[in-house]
């Protein structure tokens, strides 16, 4: 807490500003190379762009035309200034496979993402980090072991392959839990999308029974991914718990008799609420990653399935807008998290 | 606090699971691949899936019969004369159909669509442009004689069925012309408006449509026909055959239409479950590319046909899903052949490769999408052609990816399946048996010049098939064109598509027909 | 690393002999030459390793799938190729240990040979990854300056998108296959060594040795290949073998997806996906290779854990 107070003063608040153009210097460079990347991706694809547009049977005339219409016939680095210019403006070209923009797809998708992704996330942090706290405190106990067969397990597991057997348990054997999808499938369209998050969106229209039915079909997507959430952040927990538990202050705490769980949940995981901040961000973004392999088992309608739909039917405007989407995503978490971490935390100013 | 957290976690999971036992009553559940629907546009769509749709929402001039395919009859068009050169079609309209809008349907939205078509240029274009009709010459082509007459002329005295069967297809659906003008934007007769939305006269309209999620349609209230049983119906889009059947299974849905044969076979004995099938028009076949030093040799060709275990993957991989027919024309299709000379006969393969001095066999790719079932066909195929030392190297690609490459004549064996885009012969008999110009950069390019075959003479002969009046004498030119094509053509032809619906037994009446225009869900009850 | 010694210092003496001075010899208080102190240091290192169980438990997996990559064709019992359509689906059985798939191959041949595919994999990415990190960390940290901001701005980009993303958008280009899957994961991997390359060099290169090594007039080639590089070897070496679970799981997700390697290929993931249609009826298509591929994950990891203690203790993470 002490830390936050000394975050406003002058000197350290015209350091934070310098830091920040630095920043926002760095996240731009870094931007256009992210572009100049997928640019290149998508002109070295051995599909003719046109070819995935008309289709096989167009006449030779549609396809000229077509051609012409993409600027396909333009040089290469005219094609990049063109899509440059129509990145920044928001336009990421038009999707062959939906008929519409792709920003408007990627808009469209990404919350069923982020609400996998969120839910999964507070599993993450609900299990990992008491998990975290337990084996760093009871080292080499029974607890610690179990935390630690559970990241190597984390850490081993194909997702993918989890994912199918856990549908095949919980739904196809056991029917406790439901199949694939978001919701059921005779449930779909009765809410309206407000915010796109189906748990959120079926309680602003009072359908409770939605709600629900979405609360199932999260529950198993969720809990796979929030089990590597869980099993990376268990890890990074303990270790951070373990250097506080070495610092000095905890052994002051402790000789002046103040209660030993405030001591481990008070003091040392306050101290560490900044790495874990940052850690948890990054955790965030590996489950953007993990999402595109549990969204094609789970059929969830997310910004991973579009990607890998996009992929396997050659549709490179939707992949190259997908991945730049994630890409900025995935920075901004980078950059966030190293911004957190550099004006919070006194030893790395 | 944790101990009441967990309680509550696990009363979520195993306590309040609400298990419908089946779903509502005036909705139909479809479970289907629909990942192929790029747009919603009569003028555009040529996937299967897309056509299926459109014949939901749009009427279309004439249909035929699902199960007599030669009895065709007016829908939009009450009659239809034709004038004694063969070249002019009068059509009067129906007076009694309103579109879901509300605005009537006219002559006036006939020609309009039809002109569309040929104005927008888009890939189904092709079908009504092969009768001569032009941007330029529409004007007097396609003429409105009256508020409810139409008169459409074609440039040669085409056999009528040719000419009324493409106006079955997906794009001579009638439009709505207000309702399209209404949302046009900068001259693009609302293109870009209609690749989302709907504006057609049929038994349901579009209420929503997510690309490869969902697809919605509700009933039309002004629909002119017998009305729908079924209030809503809801196409959910899943690919895996397993999810389908566990969904099925479980009563999540009504029917699941991209059933593979082994969880067809798992099905049997479920007395909830029925299984439907109808032979389709597509066709599998490998294009045997004719700039290949080996494949060129007729010995070769014919050999390759007999190295193909017709037998064996019609009863494993393929079970259910596809009949041995090895001529270019479907079962069902005016003059369709359905002899099958060929079978798996490893010592005659050997014998005409050893005329040619090729007993040792050669090496040679193949072209392969990376789909089921093609991938397991071309292992199957991979592991008969080495019984008579020929080593096939397989190629996998995605689909476009090995499109393109087919497309440039750089493949020597492509596997593919071709669907034929309206009822009459000519579809096919244009792509597997006409190639009017060899050239690399020629403008055209049917199959038959994908594989780099010249055949001039047979070109010819399909050129004057369809100019044949008399439908007797027009199947004998096909059944002629046919034979030859097996004893000498570069296409191994080697399945006929079947279409395999399972469905709740308490569902029935969807209309399977032989394309997938031709699907039609009004008739539908549970 | 006893051989080694035994080889160097046992001359003529007799083997049993020798092994009783050996020890002595190695854990010596006051070693008598650099060579001895670090033969002792790799000896207590391999102790430590050994009583690590897991670790070595790992290592004997690990050894295990090079061996059975090595005879893969003495241990199959059939070609895991082969199709036999009249044999699909079969269950498991004295025959066929793991059943036949839906081509009627024969699943355990198919998971003996993929574990050279698996191996591929990893050899080939870190042969290609590891160099190329190491490379650009040492010389980004031993210049600094612009070529530092550089080179690190270049590894930021490739940083900033998820692998598996990346790796797709690469495999799209490139077009589906084994070898391209191992140029995209290569292409992702290489960030993090370069960035811990770095950070090494960067403790490094103003010690006392690497200032005396420059005064005696070594250019920074012979400087960074011959001293430095050698001594960022060990943390990343951990990295790698740490890294050889993700890149397995990385190219069993991109046959899963259908991206990575092709049918016929015995490769896992895509034993796996087109396991994913006969999961109903037919179990082990799809039990089978993702046990195999939990399985060697499973004992990088262990081993990359053990070894970790043993030469990074520092980093815990």
């Amino acid at each position: 807490m002490k830390v936050m107070l000394n975050v406003f003063t002058p000197r350290s608040l015209s350091k934070a500003f310098k830091q920040t153009i630095r920043l926002v210097a760095i996240v731009g460079v870094t931007f256009l190379g992210l572009l100049l990347v997928t640019f290149l991706i998508g002109r070295v694809v051995p599909i003719d762009p046109v070819l995935a547009v008309v289709g096989d049977k167009a006449s030779a005339d549609v396809y000229d035309r077509v051609r012409l219409e993409m600027g396909l016939h333009l040089p290469l680095w005219q094609q990049f200034f063109i899509y440059l210019k129509n990145v920044v403006s928001g336009d990421l070209g038009i999707s062959v496979l939906t008929a519409r923009p792709v920003l408007e797809d990627i808009i469209r998708v990404f919350p069923a993402t982020l609400e996998l992704a969120f839910i999964a996330t507070l599993m993450g942090i609900f299990f990992g980090i008491p998990l975290g706290v337990f084996s760093a405190v009871h080292q080499g106990s029974f607890l610690d072991q179990v935390t630690r067969v559970i990241g190597l397990f984390g850490y081993s597991l194909p997702i993918f392959w989890l994912g199918l057997m856990g549908l095949m348990v919980f739904y196809a054997k056991l029917d406790i839990l439901p199949g694939p999808g978001r919701i059921d499938v005779f449930y779909e369209e009765i809410v309206d999308p407000v915010t796109g998050i189906m748990l959120v969106d079926s309680i602003l229209a009072g359908e409770w029974e939605i709600f629900w039915n979405a609360l199932h079909h999260i529950i198993l997507p969720a809990s796979l991914l929030g089990y590597y959430s869980m099993a990376y952040l268990s890890r990074m927990t303990r270790s951070f718990m373990m250097e506080q538990l070495r610092q000095e202050y905890v052994l002051t705490a402790r000789v002046k008799g103040i209660a030993e769980w405030r001591v481990i949940w008070g003091h040392a995981l306050g101290n560490c609420a900044i790495p874990l901040i940052t850690v948890i961000a990054l955790s965030f973004g590996t489950l953007l990653e993990g999402s595109v392999l549990t969204e094609t088992v789970f059929s969830w309608p997310g910004l991973g399935l579009y990607l890998t739909r996009s992929l396997l039917n050659a549709d490179m405007n939707a992949v190259l807008g997908s991945t730049l989407v994630v890409g900025t995503i995935f920075l901004s978490i980078n950059m966030f998290s190293d911004f957190l971490y550099k004006v919070m935390d006194p030893r790395a100013r | 606090m944790k101990r009441s957290l967990l309680i509550t976690l696990a009363l979520v999971v195993f306590g309040a699971h609400v298990v419908l036992a089946s779903t509502p009553k005036n909705t139909l559940v479809i479970a289907h691949s629909i990942d192929e629907i790029i747009t919603l546009d009569p003028a555009e769509i040529l996937e299967f899936s897309g056509a299926e749709l459109a014949a939901n929402v749009y009427d279309r001039l004439i249909g035929y019969d699902v199960d007599n395919v030669s009895d065709i009859y007016g829908v939009i068009a009450e009659n239809w004369n034709i004038s004694g050169d063969g070249r002019t079609y009068t059509f009067n309209i129906r007076k009694n159909i309103t579109f879901a809008s509300g605005n009537k349907l006219t002559a006036e939205d006939v020609v309009f669509s039809l002109k569309r078509v040929i104005l927008l240029d888009k890939s189904p274009a092709f079908i009504l442009s092969q009768f001569g009709f032009t941007p330029d010459n529409i004007a007097e082509t396609m003429v409105q004689t009256g508020d409810y007459t139409v008169k459409i002329t074609v440039d040669k005295p085409y056999a009528p069925t040719f000419f009324l069967y493409c106006l079955t297809a997906t794009a001579g659906s009638v439009l709505d012309k207000k309702r399209v003008m209404a949302h046009e934007k900068d001259g693009d007769l609302g293109y870009n408006w209609l690749k989302t939305n709907h504006a057609g006269s049929g038994p349901y309209i579009l209420k929503k449509w997510k690309p490869s999620e969902i697809i919605i349609l509700d009933v039309n209230k002004r629909y002119w026909g017998e009305m729908p049983k079924l209030k809503r119906v809801i196409v959910r889009h899943i690919t895996e055959s397993a999810t389908q059947r566990l969904l099925l299974e479980k009563g999540d849905i009504d029917i699941a239409r991209n059933l593979q044969p082994d969880d067809i076979k798992g099905l049997a004995g479920n007395s909830d479950i029925t299984v439907e099938t109808r032979a389709k028009g597509a066709i599998y076949y490998l294009g045997l590319n004719q700039k290949n030093k080996y494949l060129k040799i007729p010995q070769v060709r014919q050999a390759l046909k007999y190295l193909i275990d017709y037998k064996g993957m019609e009863s494993t991989i393929l079970d259910g899903k596809a009949t041995v027919h090895q001529a270019f024309l479907p079962k069902g299709f005016l003059g369709s052949l359905d002899e099958t000379p060929f079978s798996l006969d490893v010592e005659k393969a050997k014998a005409l490769l050893k005329e040619v001095g090729l007993e040792k066999g050669f090496s040679v790719t193949m072209d392969t999408r990376n789909v089921e079932p093609t991938t397991s066909m071309g292992l199957a195929i991979q592991a008969s052609l080495a019984l008579a030392n020929i080593k096939l190297e397989i190629i996998p690609g995605e689909g476009k990816q090995t499109l393109t490459k087919y497309r440039a004549r750089n493949h020597d064996i492509y596997i593919g399946r071709w669907g034929p885009d309206y009822m009459d012969p000519h579809t096919n008999a244009d792509t597997f048996a006409r190639n009017p110009d060899n050239a690399d950069d020629a403008k055209s390019k049917p199959l038959a010049w994908r594989n780099a075959w010249d055949i001039p003479k047979m070109t010819k002969q399909a050129d004057a098939a369809v100019l044949e009046m008399d439908s007797k004498k027009r199947a004998e030119i096909y059944l002629a064109l046919q034979k030859e094509h097996q004893r000498v053509s570069p296409f191994v032809i080697m399945f006929q598509d079947i279409e395999i619906l399972a469905r709740r037994s308490n569902v029935n009446g969807f209309i399977l027909g032989p394309s997938f225009d031709s699907n039609f869900y009004y008739n539908v009850t549970k | 690393m006893k051989d080694t010694t035994h080889s160097q210092h046992g001359g003529v003496t007799l083997k049993l002999k020798l092994l009783f001075k050996l020890k002595p010899w190695l854990l010596s208080d006051t070693p008598q030459s650099a060579f001895q102190a670090s033969a002792g240091r790799a000896y207590l290192g391999l102790l430590d390793f050994l009583n690590n169980r897991l670790a070595v438990l790992g290592l004997l997996i690990i050894l295990a799938l090079i061996s059975v990559a090595v005879f893969a064709p003495l241990i199959a019992p059939f070609d895991p190729i082969q199709t036999d359509l009249s044999n699909r689906l079969q269950p498991l059985s004295k025959t066929h240990f793991f059943g036949t798939d839906e081509m009627g191959r024969d699943i355990f041949s198919r998971i003996v040979f993929g574990s050279r595919l698996t191996l591929y994999v990893i050899g080939l990415v870190a042969i290609i990854a590891a160099p190329v990190g190491i490379m650009v960390g040492t010389v980004s940290g031993y210049f600094g300056g612009w070529v530092d901001t550089v080179l690190m701005r270049i590894t930021d980009i490739f940083l900033a998108f998820p692998k598996l993303i990346l790796a797709l958008a690469f495999v799209a280009a490139l077009g589906p296959g084994i070898e391209n899957a191992v140029i995209a994961i290569a292409i992702t991997s290489w960030p993090p060594y370069a960035r811990i390359a770095r950070a090494e060099t960067l403790t490094i290169r103003q010690s006392d040795f690497i200032n005396a090594i420059r005064l005696q007039g070594a250019g920074p080639v012979r400087i960074i290949t011959g001293h430095v590089m050698p001594l960022c070897m060990s943390s990343l070496i951990v990295r790698v073998t740490l890294d050889m679970a993700g890149i397995i799981m990385t190219a069993a997700g991109l046959g899963f997806l259908g991206l990575g390697a092709q049918p016929p290929s015995p490769e896992w993931g895509a034993m796996t996906a087109s396991g994913r249609a006969y999961i109903l009826d037919h179990w082990w298509l799809i039990t089978m290779p993702g046990t195999a591929i939990f399985m060697v994950s499973l004992s990088f990891n262990l081993l990359g854990d053990g070894l970790r203690e043993v030469l990074d203790p520092k980093s815990e993470n």
